[in-house]
């Protein structure tokens, strides 16, 4: 199939270093510490942070560090048919496992010893780039709990079809079988925290996807500060002196 | 302010339109200071000459100081920190606080105050209910159930922290303790300034209200907190009470003393002034509840129609007002 006409544009009239409409929101969740909601084109998650609590199970306890849990999940209705997911199936397990260690890698645990901190994703629409969109969410939603990050990360993917270097895959260009690089990039520190491929990929080639998705990376950082900084700016002058 | 609790409220177009106006106006005023507001990972400009102390929510990053957490730069003398605003709360010494019992265990109760951790109160750092200062022996261990049980909603002062960690609170004197028929709001923390006076009775409601530092909120019926209970003749005193009570007011099931149906109303009625203010984001004092509580009375608003979306929008308005004249004192 023709993944990118000759026209130069891509199935969904993108650009291929052209990214999909991005919308991010602090506070989808009322009774949470922190939540957000990140929309990358169709794709929409949600992502609530509770914590740092107590420790539920005590012999899971960290004398020196918080314990970060995470959970990811899919709706039932995110997709095009409606299928009946179990909870804690190999996909979102490995998920939530990839979620964990992105987000533990940029969290200061060491200053919330002996406690937890619990975050829950939530994909209610996928269309391509979960990966990449429950970290961005899960990154909004731990900022807006206040919990202290060494820097905010951001995460991107890119693909590589009809020898293109493509930008932020949806769904049909995701399901097309070729390689998909996300990337998790601490954009202050200039650092990379996550980097999954499951294809093969020339060394050359490979290194301009991922320079791609890097670039990608750093514009998402720069509107997830916006939000921050927008919606604190607003609690602020709320509060009042 | 939490933007779905305002989308929930279903407010028509010109309303929304006003809500709109009177936020933009809030923000208009708000000083300049406000400016200082700073993201994860933001440059935090500092004079390097003058030496800096690098505070909470900040690190070190090639030479320059990064903040760690969204809020506001605060700086005092040469000390940089950021000061936070919704996160969970951060205990100092001496605050005054409402938790909630979550265990007894031996010698202690474990409270939940919406910390990182549990808060834990001695046994040996609390009043007994007869008032006598001893050491507290087997029996008042045993009997630890009798004074507060799991669910029961207290009040204490926060002690300090111990060399493991863990935070200790204490309740020497008979303000604290256990509260009893009223209810309790959670609000983010930030909402509540450290004050002098958290206690406060308000004469006109016959209700108390207690803004504990932790963001919980207990409104309750007013309690007498007499004075001689403290030198150890609170036996006859309790005695007395229960006597005169059982004369004036309905007793319930269990012997307890049954509110009258006002004192209930004006709970309510301040209780979701409280929530309006929270919801809108605004700083929670005495004065702002009040306030939110009389001019329901004085536009006829039912105590169940305050949460609907006229009030907010006019509790918005007034707040333009108080601070453009607030403003007006000060120019």
């Amino acid at each position: 199939m023709e993944y990118v006409k000759l026209s130069g544009f891509r199935l969904d009239g993108r650009r291929p270093t052209e990214m999909r409409h991005i919308h991010a929101e602090v506070g989808a969740v009322a009774n949470a510490d922190g939540s957000a909601s990140f929309e990358m084109g169709n794709t929409k998650v949600i992502a609530a942070v509770y914590g740092p609590k107590e420790v539920e199970n005590k012999g899971q306890q960290i004398g020196n560090k918080a314990l970060v849990r995470c959970e990811y999940s899919m709706a039932n209705f995110s997709t095009g048919d409606r299928a009946r997911r179990p909870k804690g199936d190999r996909r979102s397990t490995e998920l939530s496992l990839v979620i964990r260690q992105t987000m533990e890698a940029c969290i200061l645990t060491h200053l919330m010893p002996r406690s937890q901190i619990d975050i829950y994703v939530q994909v209610l629409q996928a269309d391509g780039g979960t990966r990449s969109a429950c970290i961005n969410a899960a990154t909004l939603a731990l900022a807006d709990a206040g919990i202290p990050m060494c820097d905010l990360v951001t995460s991107c993917a890119a693909g590589y079809l009809n020898s293109t270097p493509l930008l932020d895959l949806n769904y049909l260009e995701d399901s097309a079988g070729g390689p998909d690089v996300t990337v998790g990039l601490l954009s202050k520190l200039d650092k990379v925290t996550l980097l999954q491929m499951d294809a093969k990929l020339p060394l050359d080639i490979f290194e301009n996807v991922m320079q791609l998705a890097i670039e990608g990376c750093k514009a998402i950082a720069n509107l997830i500060r916006q939000v921050l900084l927008e919606n604190t700016k607003k609690l602020e002058y709320l509060r009042g002196t | 302010m939490r933007d779905l609790h305002l989308q929930q409220l279903r407010l028509n177009q010109t309303q929304r339109v006003r809500l709109q106006t009177a936020l933009q106006k809030l923000q208009d005023v708000s000083p300049s200071s406000a400016a200082a507001t700073v993201a994860v990972a933001d440059n935090i400009p500092v004079n390097h000459e003058d030496g800096v102390l690098k505070g909470h929510g900040t690190s070190e990053l090639d030479g320059q100081v990064v903040a760690t957490l969204c809020g506001v730069v605060e700086r005092v003398n040469k000390l940089v920190y950021v000061r936070t605003l919704r996160a969970r709360y951060k205990p100092e010494i001496g605050d005054i606080i409402v938790g909630r019992v979550i265990e007894v265990a031996t010698k202690h109760w474990r409270l939940e105050i919406n910390f990182s951790q549990d808060a834990v109160l001695m046994l040996s750092s609390m009043n007994l209910p007869d008032g006598i200062q001893r050491r507290r022996t087997a029996t008042d261990e045993l009997n630890m159930r009798s004074i507060f049980e799991e669910n029961d909603v207290i009040c204490a002062e926060v002690r300090g922290f111990q060399h493991d960690g863990s935070l200790h609170l204490q309740a020497r004197s008979l303000k604290y303790g256990k509260l009893k028929s009223g209810q309790l709001l959670t609000v983010p923390p930030y909402l509540i300034k450290r004050r002098k006076q958290h206690f406060h009775h308000l004469e006109n409601y016959g209700v108390d209200l207690i803004l504990g530092c932790n963001g919980f909120i207990w409104i309750g019926e007013h309690v007498e907190t007499s004075n001689g209970v403290m030198e150890g003749d609170g036996g006859n005193k309790v005695e007395e009470s229960n006597e005169s009570s059982s004369h004036s007011v309905p007793l319930g099931e269990k012997g307890q003393r049954l509110m009258s149906l006002e004192t209930r109303q004006h709970i309510c009625q301040i209780a979701n002034a409280v929530r309006v203010l929270s919801t809108l984001g605004f700083s929670l004092t005495t004065e702002g509840i009040l306030e939110a509580a009389k001019a329901s009375i004085s536009l006829g608003i039912n105590t169940k129609d305050m949460l609907g979306a006229e009030f907010h929008v006019q509790t918005a308005e007034r707040e333009v007002g108080r601070r453009m004249s607030l403003l007006r004192k000060k120019g």
